[in-house]
């Protein structure tokens, strides 16, 4: 099947397995620990893993595009900026 | 005793998820793919890294977009949520005028988006439309296509006449709802009609007021079809919306790269609000932990 109308490169597939792993990993997660754990943390309302999750990469998102809008392209300090909030995110929300 | 979990019900989601694989997830794979590179046709790209972003994020053009958008917004729920929550007081609760009431208030909403703009685009023009005339004759230039103030003013009223009603209606069955005994209860206390307005509907209809105030700044946020069709994002780009310049960049200029950029900025932004437009509407009504009575 020829897909090169989508434009593949490395770093976009490299993107793609990144989230279809994270997706496989909470799956897993979900098989030994059902339920989804619901809390309600800081947020004031009920979320579950996948909630935090979902929080997280929107987050983390919109910190990549903060940094490269106010310092610059090199998005390093951008990621590591993103998984502590992501880790703050699944400890505190 | 622990709730009964069975995994095995996620096979039944693969038939949806496919179905969302082809509508939704391919197409969005291709757009990052595209923001990432530059293409002059023919299938060849190159790649751009993280330029097209950076130009979409130092772009005068997106952020004046953003702001038409915002402003449009906020102007539209300032008008369209009380005047529907003044229709829908008006409305009558019992006997044959509520049907009326109700597929009238229901007309608007029928109407496609492309036969709104349409409408409107004839019903302004000073020659041939009834309110670019009547304006007219009243004495003031009144010219959609080539004045600021005149196409704000019109697209403004054309979302309001064609979705009032959605609020009127969510409002109306938010007060339908409401119990007799309140209003007696209210009656008996000599309550004023503002107090019953402000202690016993208000608190009442909050709930669909919510889901009416989400639902009309999602639409309008994301609106493209009816200020397209009547003023085409002009005049000059006074009324070009992110959705427009959004398509006048990808198939105007066929600039894809930095469309799909801004178009994945633009999506975020969607998400975000999406979001919390669901969890405000399911945690409409629901009791706060704190807010329990211990026994």
């Amino acid at each position: 099947m020829d897909l090169s109308w989508m434009a593949w490169t490395l770093p976009t597939s490299l993107f793609w397995v990144c989230l279809a792993g994270l997706l496989i990993g909470m799956g897993i997660w979900e098989y030994f620990s059902p339920g989804g754990n619901p809390r309600v943390g800081i947020l004031r309302f009920e979320t579950t893993r996948g909630d935090r999750l979902f929080i997280s990469l929107l987050g983390s998102a919109f910190i990549h595009l903060a940094w490269l809008g106010l310092v610059g392209p090199n998005l390093w300090w951008a990621l590591g900026l993103s998984l502590i909030y992501a880790i703050g995110v699944f400890r505190t929300v | 005793m622990d709730k009964p979990y069975n995994n095995k019900a996620w096979f039944l989601v693969i038939p949806v998820f496919l179905l969302v694989a082809l509508s939704a997830i391919i197409p969005i794979m291709t757009v990052i793919n595209y923001s990432f590179q530059d293409t002059f046709g023919n299938n060849q790209f190159f790649w751009a890294g993280t330029e097209w972003f950076q130009d979409v994020l130092h772009s005068d053009r997106f952020w004046n977009a953003l702001g038409r958008n915002l402003v449009f917004s906020m102007i539209i729920l300032s008008i369209e949520i009380p005047l529907g929550i003044a229709i829908a007081l008006t409305m009558p609760k019992k006997g044959i005028w509520v049907p009326v009431c109700l597929v009238l208030m229901a007309l608007p909403l029928l109407i496609p988006w492309n036969v709104v703009g349409t409408i409107w685009q004839i019903f302004g023009r000073a020659d041939i439309g009834l309110l670019g005339h009547t304006i007219e004759q009243l004495g003031f230039e009144y010219n959609y296509a080539s004045n600021v103030f005149d196409a704000w003013v019109t697209i403004i009223l054309m979302d309001v006449w064609h979705w009032t009603s959605l609020v009127v209606l969510l409002c109306y069955a938010g007060l339908v709802s409401i119990p007799e005994a309140y209003y007696q209860a209210a009656k008996i206390d000599g309550a004023s009609r503002w107090s019953v307005f402000r202690y016993i509907q208000l608190p009442k209809i909050r709930g669909v007021l919510i889901i009416a105030f989400l639902l009309r700044f999602m639409d309008s946020f994301m609106i493209y079809t009816e200020p397209f069709v009547l003023t085409g994002g002009g005049p000059g780009n006074s009324t070009t919306f992110m959705s427009i310049d959004l398509v006048k960049q990808a198939i105007g200029q066929f600039d894809l790269g930095p469309a799909a950029a801004m178009s994945l900025v633009y999506q975020l932004i969607v998400l975000t609000i999406c979001y919390v437009f669901f969890t405000v509407m399911s945690n409409v009504g629901v009791d706060k932990p704190d807010a329990r009575v211990e026994d």
